[in-house]
């Protein structure tokens, strides 16, 4: 780790106006960017820690939505029985990123922010059409994920919440990357009521919307209806753990498995 | 004075004594090297070459100097103005032709060329390690690049990079054990013929305690005190004085104290301890260096990385005939302190497994390419000869349609002592009783009806055997020397009897997890009838050890443990003198036992510590006759090896949709001949199972082709086995009682990795032999397993 200064912001506004001051990194629960400086892979001359914002953090149901604060930990969305009863697949997604450890201080808002291409939450925002919160504005889903590690958040864009839509059923099946355990593909499937939504991650550069699926779902919600959809491995990650091709075999796995899940 | 109680233990062997030194590892009390730490010490940042293979063209060091404390900045330049010479290699091969293998210079830091990633070019010393991995960012170095190979078999084609000018080839050695003529002869009059081609993948050995080393130069003794994390000092401070620094050898103190894990990675020596050893004078304070997780990675000896074409010929009953193999060996960039043992003498002479095979011909190319150097992983050649025996036997019965135990059976030695083609005469064993005990605690007789219950649930299960054999208790020092070995192999035990009684036992081995501090206390406190809490044992220290070999080899124990017997004898012995001499009684007359010398027959007696007491308060005492003290060394060379050998059993249940392997069930029962303390043999099964697991499911270290990077070099891309990967597993013992050695004992430290992965293997294939499947690589990750169904789908297809 290389020196730097520390800001501990107190309010959002603090917060924003220190990320355009000192173009530092916020700090979150820090479960990729301390592992990143420490391997001097990051070297930010300025951190902002968020931890001391208290409005950043916490679930709480509003009309049919339930809404969680940027800096709430892995472990605490895992535990809540808000969640548990509303959407129990983002309980279930919850309680499987990382070890204890990584849960009890990572964070929702860090890890959509950092939008790391194997990470668990971008499936269920993407997937459960959820609506990410800033301190600027509201950004759906579907435009918040832009790219590899990039999103729609500006320079001094802070993440206070997401909103996410109670779906009907849901859920989020992942096949772990067996060194890191990462997903290697994690499939997040919901019947939105209005329609069903497959959202994919680690398989591709960024979280995706595997369409094809999700029509075929809309029409019957059976882990059959997508026995002929068939995903372009084209787009999709290779590397020593998996092929493209196994990855689009695995989508398909997950996705008929999930809808079994949530169709129990 | 009082002696302590006497209490009659009884014998401790066999006991589940719990280990003495877990009170300090569980509450955090250990001391291993990086916790020690000296007056005045500084740090040592090594920086390691980006590039597979490079010339280094300049090495600027003015910035890194000036950097916030720096102490010092050398090269290989520097070490050789000093005329610090190249690490040995503890092994000399003589080739095919007669000829001694190859042995380019392996400089502690890169002189001219770099050879592979992470190799060491330059070392920085500063007051804290932040400053020295500072400065040494700021070290100025130019590199050409040349072009790089990674792979042994790439490695041997004509064209393909040159790693060391000395072998313009990159073979190091062709090395070959057995009669040639006679396999051949034994195949020309096969009724079948079994070939494989297999791939034994290479491994990063991850000790949890990384590599560390605290060197301080003490002008006024002028003599060094070394700390390392070693798995024997004694050999640490021999090969560093006498072939690299020139250092006198009672100069140098070498202390292994605690130390996290070793698995062979340990065993060797090192460039960095080397160069901090040195660097330490130059700079005149204590030097501190501890590898980071990365450095590990790169620079810990990898293991494995065999590529090998075997025949197995057989008769038309199933009998095997004769077996020939053929293995490309990845050496790495340089000879590792005995990476040309484990390929040849480690391995080759296991190739008879637990079988009659009457004719074996063994041929080994050994190959230099730009990879961190190759040598022995727990196991070291033994666990590649049992993967290329069992997966040809077990294919062999597949492919004739014989069961697998059947032809175990009909193949097994079962007359001892027997001579193998391939150079070992085992001394016992009983093959077919551990085969039987672990198909009993497997339940093989209910599998067919878990495996239709898997079935309706969509997955295929499976059964895989291993019934491995290994060489271990290295080694008759002369045996080993004929073969080119280029040190004794004995070991070395001091058995101090303190004036009242309690002793203080001094081994050569040394334990890093094995537990020896309980395993030899109970040989010593049984033996002396005395309470374990009287006996401790001292591992790891030069200055406190006459010598000692060291622990590598399963080896501790049987030559180790048998060093102690053999002071024990002595102690014995004198403590009959002088009993005889307090007792009135004529030696002969003496019998010793439960801790009391008596004259036989009759009621006089005198317990031990009372002998302990007049030895060395001598008022009573044939002075005459017989110094005072009780105090006694001996060093034990064995006559053979020893053979631990077993049956494992593996089960599986393969989701063919996913490739995801989930063991079930896995057993083992081995022969260790007699076990000390069943607890940490059981131990040793768990830790070596799980390894041997982690090869064949999840570990494998990859280096990029191309551009000879270490794709695995991290958490992130290498997987080690985690307990949820593991089953409980089902462990037991049969003993065949070595026969050469006073404890009867055989090892078991490495039979875990050496078993296992044929057995899962193998377990795998049998869950898809209905779909076609017939190999499967290892590591048999989810995608390995997928892709082999789907292959076998496309040849039904096709």
């Amino acid at each position: 780790m290389y020196a730097f200064e520390f800001h501990r912001a107190t309010s959002v506004e603090e917060a924003a106006a220190l990320l355009a001051k000192t173009q530092g990194k916020l700090l979150a629960g820090g479960q990729s960017l301390v592992g990143a400086m420490k391997l001097r892979l990051s070297s930010p001359s300025s951190v902002i820690d968020l931890g001391g914002i208290a409005e950043l953090r916490g679930i709480r149901k509003e009309k049919n939505a339930i809404v969680i604060g940027a800096t709430t930990r892995h472990a605490e969305v895992a535990a809540s029985p808000e969640v548990r009863k509303a959407i129990p697949a983002l309980a279930t997604l919850a309680e499987g990123i990382g070890d204890r450890q990584v849960r009890n201080m990572g964070t929702l808002g860090g890890s959509l922010a950092n939008n790391d291409p194997a990470a668990d939450y971008p499936a269920g925002v993407l997937g459960l059409g959820a609506t990410v919160r800033t301190n600027k504005r509201a950004i759906a889903a579907d435009d918040f994920f832009r790219g590899m590690y990039e999103t729609a958040l500006g320079d001094d864009e802070i993440i206070t919440a997401v909103s996410f839509p109670i779906p009907r059923r849901a859920a989020y099946l992942k096949f772990r990357n067996p060194a890191s355990r990462f997903a290697l593909v994690g499939v997040f499937v919901a019947d939105t009521g209005t329609g069903v939504r497959v959202a994919v991650t680690g398989a591709a550069p960024c979280v995706f919307r595997v369409t094809d699926m999700e029509a075929a779902f809309t029409k019957s919600f059976t882990p059959d209806a997508i026995k002929s959809v068939r995903v372009d491995p084209g787009k999709l990650n290779s590397d020593i753990h998996a092929s493209a091709e196994y990855r689009a075999h695995l989508i398909g796995v997950l996705a008929a498995r999930a809808v079994a899940q949530a169709a129990k | 004075m009082n002696a302590p109680n006497e209490v009659a233990t009884g014998s401790l062997i066999g006991a589940a004594v719990r280990r003495k030194e877990d009170a300090r590892f569980l509450t955090g009390s250990g001391r291993y090297t990086d916790d020690i730490s000296l007056p005045g010490q500084t740090y040592a940042c090594f920086v390691r070459s980006p590039h597979a293979h490079a010339r280094i063209v300049k090495i600027d060091k003015s910035a890194a100097l000036k950097a916030p404390g720096v102490l010092g900045v050398f090269t290989g330049d520097d070490l050789a103005a000093d005329k610090v010479g190249s690490l040995p290699c503890g092994w000399l091969i003589t080739d095919v032709n007669g000829q001694p293998m190859k042995e380019p210079p392996h400089p502690p830091l890169a002189q001219d060329k770099v050879r592979y990633v992470g190799d060491h070019v330059a070392v920085v010393i500063a007051e804290t390690y932040w400053q020295a991995k500072d400065a040494a960012e700021r070290l100025d170095i130019e590199y050409e690049p040349l072009p790089a190979v990674v792979d042994a078999v790439e490695a041997l084609r004509p064209g393909a990079p040159v790693v060391h000018e000395q072998a313009p080839d990159n073979l190091c050695f062709r090395w070959s054990l057995g009669d040639k003529a006679a396999t051949d002869a034994a195949f020309a009059k096969a009724h079948h013929v079994t070939k494989l081609d297999i791939v034994n993948n290479r491994l990063i050995p991850n000790a949890i305690e990384p590599r560390a080393a605290l060197a301080h130069y003490s002008r006024a003794e002028d003599a060094y005190t070394l700390y390392v994390a070693n798995q024997n000092p004694h050999v640490e401070r021999l090969l560093m004085t006498a072939f690299v620094l020139g250092v006198p050898e009672h100069k140098m103190r070498v202390i292994a104290p605690d130390v996290g894990g070793g698995f062979g990675s340990k065993i060797f020596l090192y460039p960095e301890e080397t160069v901090i050893t040195w660097a330490s004078k130059k700079i005149n304070r204590p030097i501190k260096w501890t590898a980071e997780r990365a450095e590990a990675f790169l620079s810990d000896a990898h293991g494995r990385d065999h590529h090998t074409h075997a025949e197995l010929a057989l008769d038309k009953d199933g009998k095997f005939l004769g077996l020939r193999v053929k293995t490309i060996a990845n050496l790495g960039a340089y000879l590792s302190t005995f990476g040309s043992s484990v390929p040849t003498y480690l391995y080759g002479t296991l190739l008879a497994g637990q079988y009659t095979t009457p004719a074996i011909y063994v041929e080994v190319d050994a190959v230099f390419t730009n990879t961190a150097p190759v040598d022995a992983y727990r196991g070291a050649g033994r666990p590649e000869a049992t993967y290329v025996v069992e997966r040809l036997v077990s294919t062999a019965a597949r492919e004739m349609g014989i069961d697998q135990a059947e032809i175990r059976r009909r193949n097994f030695i079962t007359k001892f002592p027997y001579q193998t083609p391939v150079a070992l005469t085992y001394d016992t064993g009983d093959y077919n009783a551990c085969l039987e005990g672990a198909m009993k605690l497997a339940d093989v007789a209910g599998f067919p009806k878990r495996r239709a219950e898997a079935e309706k649930r969509g997955k295929l299960r499976g059964l895989g055997y291993s019934t491995y054999i290994e060489a271990c208790g290295l080694a008759p020092s002369n045996i080993a020397g004929a073969l080119g070995a280029r040190a004794g192999l004995f070991e070395v035990g001091e058995i101090r009897v303190n004036p009242t009684g309690t002793v203080t036992v001094f081994t050569g081995s040394h334990s890093h997890g094995q537990g020896h501090e309980t395993t030899f206390a109970q040989v010593v406190a049984s033996r002396l009838g005395i309470p374990i809490e009287n006996v401790d044992v001292v591992h790891g220290d030069t200055g406190r050890i006459p010598f000692g070999m060291g622990t590598y080899g399963s080896r501790s124990i049987a030559v180790g443990g048998a060093a102690i017997m053999k002071a024990l004898d002595k102690i014995e012995a004198k403590g009959k003198k002088i009993a005889a001499h307090l007792l009135e009684a004529a030696e002969s007359d003496i019998e010793f036992k439960d801790g009391v010398f008596r004259v036989a027959g009759t009621d006089k007696s005198i317990p031990f510590a009372q002998i302990a007491l007049a030895a060395y308060v001598p008022h009573n005492y044939p002075l005459d006759k017989l110094e005072p003290g009780l105090n006694e060394t001996a060093f034990y060379d064995p006559t053979n090896f020893t053979f631990p050998a077993g049956a494992h059993i593996c089960e599986v249940e393969v989701d063919p949709e996913t490739g995801e392997v989930d063991i079930v069930n896995f057993t083992a029962v081995d022969d260790f001949g007699n076990v000390i303390n069943p607890m940490i043999v059981e131990g040793q099964v768990h830790g070596g199972i799980a390894q041997g697991i982690g090869q064949a499911l999840l570990e494998h270290a990859i280096y990029d082709k191309e551009s000879g990077q270490l794709v695995t070099g991290s958490y992130m891309d290498y997987a080690l086995p985690r307990a949820d990967d593991l089953p409980t597993f089902k462990v037991d013992t049969r003993a065949t009682p070595c026969t050469h050695n006073p404890l009867g004992v055989k090892g078991c430290g490495e039979a875990g990795a050496i078993g296992a992965p044929p057995a899962v293997i193998e377990a795998i294939i049998d869950a898809l032999a209905p779909l076609g499947v017939k190999d499967i690589p290892m590591p048999a990750t989810p995608q390995a397993v997928w892709r082999a169904i789907q292959e076998a789908k496309g040849r039904a297809a096709a």
